[in-house]
């Protein structure tokens, strides 16, 4: 007997596909896997998403969608179908934010609604062939038949429900009556392709004890069968969940019934339909007892099928509860064991697994190569499928550090004692990883390095503030394959553009990755690249750094893969430089006439409490706790999401709670053993704009002591809209010609002291995972200490706010008054500037914290900044500014055209 | 009509056709001045018209008409209505949005007058009139604001409603064909073809459309991102007479997506790309037999039905290609007899 697949390919020879488009066609044949339809942009069953489109944060919406195409959703549906929200304007809104992302566009819409004019205005805005979710004959056959044909006219395919003017079909005969006329009367009367025609035959729930629900299943199965049997080309889809309804809060049998159910419904013929991925089991995974009271369920095998599968639910779930404890994995195959151990993270038994792998072996490296990279490659897949998240890997190769450290004793004594020939020194890929001159920040760098190790890459780690002849001799010395550089502070994008030179000039021809923070395509594409001929590419998310590698260093695919880098970066380059001329930019003088005018005539200055510098030593970590803002450490992590939605989050909550909950662990061992320390220094002083641009500051009262010092800021110069003026920081504070004294501040927070021995302490122990955490954790408590301390002078050692109450939240939503802007971000992009705030303060001298020659600060987990108190001040891009400011700046602050134009390069506009 | 389109079906099933070449090109020869653009009808409008090509049909009758002649001499069997900007959008930069029917209508009678002249002298060789259709100078799908990527200048109901008085009037004018041509952003194809079906529904008529769209540069892509498949499956619901490309590139860069969708498509294939790329001073430089030499390639690999030229391509250019094509078997049309039966 043929499968009914075959069947139904035997049956129309001229099988025609189903061709969906969005900047990319989707061929949908009998050939192609089932066809999986992302839902979680639908407000109606994400709640997440319901939120952010009320909330109109369309960004977060946005990424959204483009994790589900990441995921691998090759349709996304989207519906905006919520009583509170205009659901027309949503919809269309949506749609076309997402046709300006080629990375979601590139597969089609499925544009899904209960009413008609969404649908249609939906139609409107998309170029591709999308299709429509829904129609049915519900409101009559009159409806249904112009829905259709307009749905033709804007050249879309259609899911047709099974429901007609009586109701919903629920049974086999039912199913069978509606969409026989449906498509009797779309294709015989409106003409309709009949490949475009897909039905939704209804899934309903199985096992709610109710006996007319017990052939819910089976008779969707066979309704499809009949349709891929007796209606020509036509397809069917449905939404998977709902058959296993009645068993929520019990994932383990929800997964197995899902599975199950899509085995024997593809195997039917359905090609189509809307299955959360991390909701399904592997149809061969599921224990045996369970897939039979499951399947006894799903076919209506036995009549007690439904009590049976719920006493045995309860046992399932009971176990699933114990899995902790559950050591039964121990009594499996050696290299099972070995496997589970990598891809679970589970260092508890690794070494005597590994002993028993080396006893069993000829050679010890033979347990490098077999066993352990045989679970590697394990982890390697599902991190690759996406079935694995990123902290997951790094533990996995904590695991593989560990058992190779076990080993290389071994190894070495087996070399000593038979030294392999020459030829048999297979070598590994070798890979350089480094973070440039002058730039101390090194997580990123370190998360794509344990990635690509956990890859058999071999990695040679240079570490911090790396000077480029070193990493040019290391990369000689060692006959390296690839050079990562990595960087977050601006003044290290120059240095990746020097490197790139001189391994021109040095006749490199390996591949340079470029990676960090404050690269970006853009930069690597017009600045890097021309000046490398060989391959350079910009690669900022671990998840991607093996396959780039990989590509890069294959000796098939390396050479067409680095033409095609190097075609798209020329083509990006040539968009780029081509697009930017539009923008208007006004002379500085004229930047300056439209600066923002406070109304300084009423202004009250408020005076601080206290002026003059202050010292923190050695505060308590113990208080900041509650200050953490803990979205951007989940985001060091690759894990998307604002906290704490993101530890419900449906696809990667369960890894953020794990990694939380380790956080955690590491974060109690840091207060209770106190292994960093947190110091601080700051100062309130007397202040004037002079100039337009400059702020003078007078550093104490007293006559005789007093010193002045000026901070020069940056004016914006792009054009504006009118009425919108080009900002700088200096129009925050009363021009010294107002005759009215102003106040500002500056400070530097560290909470760094202690990260480094603690992380070279992990590292010892091959435990990345936890040198990496030590590293993001410290990073959040100087964040957090800038945040309390701004709170303390704004109440206490200024007082303009004394009254202010804010949560958390709000505190991260800098719902307060005033600001606290640091050089090297948006308002004031300048590094330079640090040097004034460690004039001013002594920053070294008192707490130790010191500026690296691009100007990070080490420790790297510190912050500095300005405090500006007026109520009016808030945050700003600078954006781009010309040359013409650029020369005024390096007048004004005594240094040479040249030099202010290196620092300031990232924000001179290239026009 | 109805005779013509029959001819239409026969001589496509028979040989490769040729399509005409640049419009604009040769405007330019006769440089004509804001004076002659404005002619006696427009003497006194009160802002510049030169460079309104399209209302040259209304101004300038004879230049058009002997266009239309020097072309279909060439060897042309069909002819491009002088009709690129004639709807409302593109119109309005001329503030000349009432005179859109009149200059379609208008540009329609010349050609057809024109093409009835050479069927009557050979009528073993038919020559057709195609409506041309632009893309307008507003997209659909895409933000003319880089900073609000949700904006659009215009909606699919603007485009619809004017493409349908564009379509209307040229049929008025007695056009065999309508032709959506050089298109940039599908959305807006997707709008003329609509008003099309509308039109045909209320006339209760039949119209052989063609389809060309752009494919911008190296990318192998639309302006507005498809891929030269996503495109043909974008506009691919209606019963077109053929699809293809024009514009933007030289007819050897166009091989590859002629060859997509020459493979997936039952519909005929068009292809008039420029006279190859623009040189340093934005002129087309490629000869009629450097341009010959490689359409040479289309023929040699089967893959279109219709040929002709976009920028740069003059009457030598289509003379070229119209001796090429003789000695040529057009590519085979597989579901073409079902369409014709239609």
């Amino acid at each position: 007997m043929s499968t009914p697949t075959e069947a139904a390919t035997a049956k129309n020879i001229d099988y025609r596909p189903l061709k969906l488009s969005g900047l990319e066609p989707l061929i949908i044949t009998p050939e192609s896997n089932f066809v999986n339809v992302g839902e979680r942009t639908n407000v109606a069953g994400s709640r997440r998403f319901l939120r952010l489109i009320n909330e109109e944060k369309f960004d977060e919406a946005l990424a959204i969608a483009r994790d589900q195409v990441e995921g691998g959703a090759q349709i996304i549906d989207v519906n905006m179908d919520d009583g509170l929200i205009d659901g027309k304007k949503a919809m269309v809104n949506f749609l076309n934010l997402i046709a300006a992302e080629p990375d979601i566009a590139r597969v089609p819409i499925m544009i899904d609604s209960s009413k008609w004019e969404i649908i249609e205005a939906g139609l409107q805005v998309v170029q591709g062939k999308c299709v429509v979710n829904s129609i049915s004959l519900k409101e009559g056959e009159d409806e249904f038949i112009s829905h259709a044909k307009k749905i033709k006219r804007y050249g879309a395919a259609v899911i047709v429900m099974a429901f007609d003017e009586v109701g919903q079909a629920d049974n086999y005969e039912r199913r069978i009556e509606i969409v026989k006329r449906s498509y009797d009367i779309l294709v015989n009367r409106v003409k309709f392709p009949p490949e475009d025609i897909i039905f939704d035959l209804n899934i309903f729930p199985v096992a709610t004890g109710m006996e007319e629900h017990r052939l819910n299943a089976i008779d969707f199965i066979e309704a499809t069968r009949w349709v891929k049997e007796n209606l020509p080309h036509a397809h069917v889809s449905g939404g998977v969940s709902n058959v296993s309804f009645s068993f929520r809060g019990n994932n383990t049998v929800r997964e197995a019934m899902h599975s199950v159910f899509l085995y024997h419904a593809i195997k039917a013929g359905m090609n189509i339909g809307i299955v959360n991925p991390t909701m399904l089991e592997v149809y061969d995974d599921i224990p045996k007892d369970l897939l039979e009271h499951v399947e006894d369920v799903i076919l209506d095998r036995r009549d007690d099928a439904t009590e049976r599968l719920l006493d045995f639910a309860e046992s399932v779930k009971g176990t699933a509860k114990e899995k902790v404890v559950d050591l039964s994995w121990r009594e499996e195959p050696l290299q099972d064991r070995i496997t589970r151990a990598l891809v679970k993270g589970i260092d508890t038994y690794i070494l005597e697994d590994v002993e028993e792998a080396r006893q069993a072996s000829e050679k010890p490296l033979h347990v490098i190569e077999g066993h352990l990279m045989t679970g590697m490659n394990v982890v390697g897949d599902l991190f690759g499928d996406g079935k694995m998240f990123l902290p997951q890997v790094v533990k996995s190769a904590r695991v593989m550090k560990k058992a190779v450290a076990y080993l290389l004793p071994y190894i070495e004594e087996e070399k000593r004692l038979n030294p392999p020939p020459a030829s048999e020194k297979a070598k590994s890929n070798l890979v350089l990883m480094a973070t440039v001159k002058g730039d101390v920040h090194d997580i990123g760098k370190n998360i794509v390095s344990v990635v690509l190790a956990c890859n058999n890459y071999e990695i040679i780690d240079m570490g911090v503030m790396v000077p480029p002849e070193k990493i040019i001799a290391t990369a000689k010395e060692r006959n390296v394959d690839i050079i990562g550089l990595s960087g977050l502070i601006t003044p290290s994008l120059d240095e990746m553009v020097f490197l790139a030179k001189e391994m021109k000039r040095q006749d490199f021809t390996v591949p340079l990755l470029i990676g960090g923070a404050t690269t970006s395509k853009a930069h690597t594409a017009v600045k890097i690249d021309p000046e490398y001929p060989e391959a350079v590419v910009h690669v900022n998310d671990a998840s991607r750094a093996v396959t780039v590698v990989g590509d890069l260093l294959n000796p098939e695919s390396r050479l067409k893969y680095k033409a095609d880098i190097k075609q798209d970066y020329a083509l990006f380059r040539e968009r780029f430089l081509t697009r930017g001329k539009k923008r208007d930019f006004l002379t500085i003088e004229q930047a300056r006439e439209n600066k923002w005018k406070l109304d300084w005539d009423t202004f009250e200055a408020s005076k601080p409490n206290e002026l003059g510098i202050q010292v923190i030593e050695e505060f308590d970590l113990n208080k900041l706790v509650d200050y953490i803002d803990w979205s951007p450490f989940f985001r060091s992590w690759d894990l998307h999401g604002k906290y704490p939605d993101i530890l419900e989050e449906e696809v990667v909550g369960e890894q953020a709670r794990e990694l939380f909950a380790d956080a955690k662990a590491i974060l109690k061992k840091i207060l209770d053993e106190k292994l960093l320390t947190a110091k601080a220094v700051f100062g309130l002083f007397e202040a004037n704009t002079v100039n337009d641009d400059d702020i003078e500051v007078v550093t104490s009262s007293a006559v005789e002591k007093q010193e002045k010092f000026i901070f020069r800021t940056l004016r914006q110069q792009s054009k504006k809209a009118s009425g919108k003026p080009n900002i700088a920081l200096a129009d925050f504070i009363a021009p010294k010609e107002t005759g009215k004294t102003d106040y500002m501040g500056c400070f530097c927070v560290t909470s760094g002291f202690g990260t480094q021995e603690l992380a070279e302490k992990y590292e010892a122990e091959h435990d990345d995972y936890n040198s990496i955490m030590v590293k993001a954790l410290a990073d959040r408590f100087a964040e957090a200490f800038a945040e309390y301390l701004h709170e303390r002078v704004r109440k206490e050692h200024w007082g303009y706010a004394s009254d202010e109450a804010l949560s958390n939240t709000e505190l991260i939503k800098e719902a307060y008054k005033g600001i606290r802007p640091a050089p090297g971000y948006p308002a004031c992009p300048d590094h330079l500037e640090k040097l004034t705030i460690w004039e001013v303060l002594g920053v070294k001298e008192k707490i130790g914290v010191e500026l690296t020659e691009s100007l990070a600060m080490w420790p790297a987990a510190s912050v500095s900044g300005y405090y500006f108190g007026n109520p009016e001040a808030r945050y700003f891009g600078l954006g781009k500014i010309k040359m013409d400011q650029v020369k005024d700046f390096a007048e004004r602050k005594g240094i040479e055209v040249r030099t202010a134009e290196k620092w300031l390069n990232p924000n001179i506009s290239d026009e | 009509m109805i005779m013509s389109r029959d001819k239409l079906y026969k001589a496509l099933k028979e040989r490769i056709l040729v399509l005409d070449g640049a419009m604009g090109t040769m405007l330019q020869r006769y440089k004509f001045t804001e004076e002659d653009f404005r002619g006696e009808r427009f003497k006194d409008w009160p802002s510049p018209v030169q460079g309104n090509n399209d209302m040259l049909s209304i101004t300038q009758p004879e230049a058009i008409s002997a266009v239309h002649a020097k072309y279909f001499a060439a060897g042309a069997d069909i002819v491009e209505t002088n009709t690129f900007s004639g709807t409302t959008i593109a119109m309005a930069d001329y503030g000349m949005q009432d005179f859109v029917y009149e200059l379609n209508f208008e540009s329609a009678k010349i050609a057809k007058k024109v093409a009835l002249e050479f069927t009557e002298k050979e009528p073993e060789k038919p020559r057709f009139v195609a409506g041309a259709m632009g893309p307008t100078n507003k997209t659909a799908s895409m933000s003319p604001d880089v900073n609000d990527p949700g904006y659009r200048a215009i909606s699919f109901d603007e485009l619809r409603i004017a493409y349908k008085q564009q379509a209307e009037a040229l049929l008025d004018g007695g056009v065999d064909i309508l032709l959506v041509e050089t298109i940039f952003d599908t959305l807006n194809a997707k709008a003329a073809l609509f008003a099309i079906e509308e039109v045909k529904e209320e006339r209760n008529i039949e119209i052989p459309v063609m389809v060309s769209g752009t494919i911008t540069d190296a990318s192998g892509r639309t302006l507005s991102g498809q891929t030269a498949e996503a495109f043909l499956i974008s506009i691919g619901h209606m019963p077109l007479l053929s699809v293809g490309f024009n514009c933007a590139l030289g007819a050897e860069q166009l091989t590859p997506y002629l060859e997509v969708v020459s493979s997936k498509s039952d519909f005929a294939i068009s292809a008039y790309p420029n006279a190859g790329l623009p040189n340093a001073f934005g002129e087309y430089d490629e000869t009629a037999d450097e341009m010959a030499a490689q359409i040479k390639t289309y023929l040699d690999k089967k893959l279109i039905n219709i040929v002709g030229g976009c920028c740069g391509t003059t009457p030598e250019h289509i003379h070229a290609i119209a001796q090429l094509v003789k000695d040529y078997e057009p590519r085979p049309l597989p579901l073409f007899t079902k369409a014709a039966a239609l």
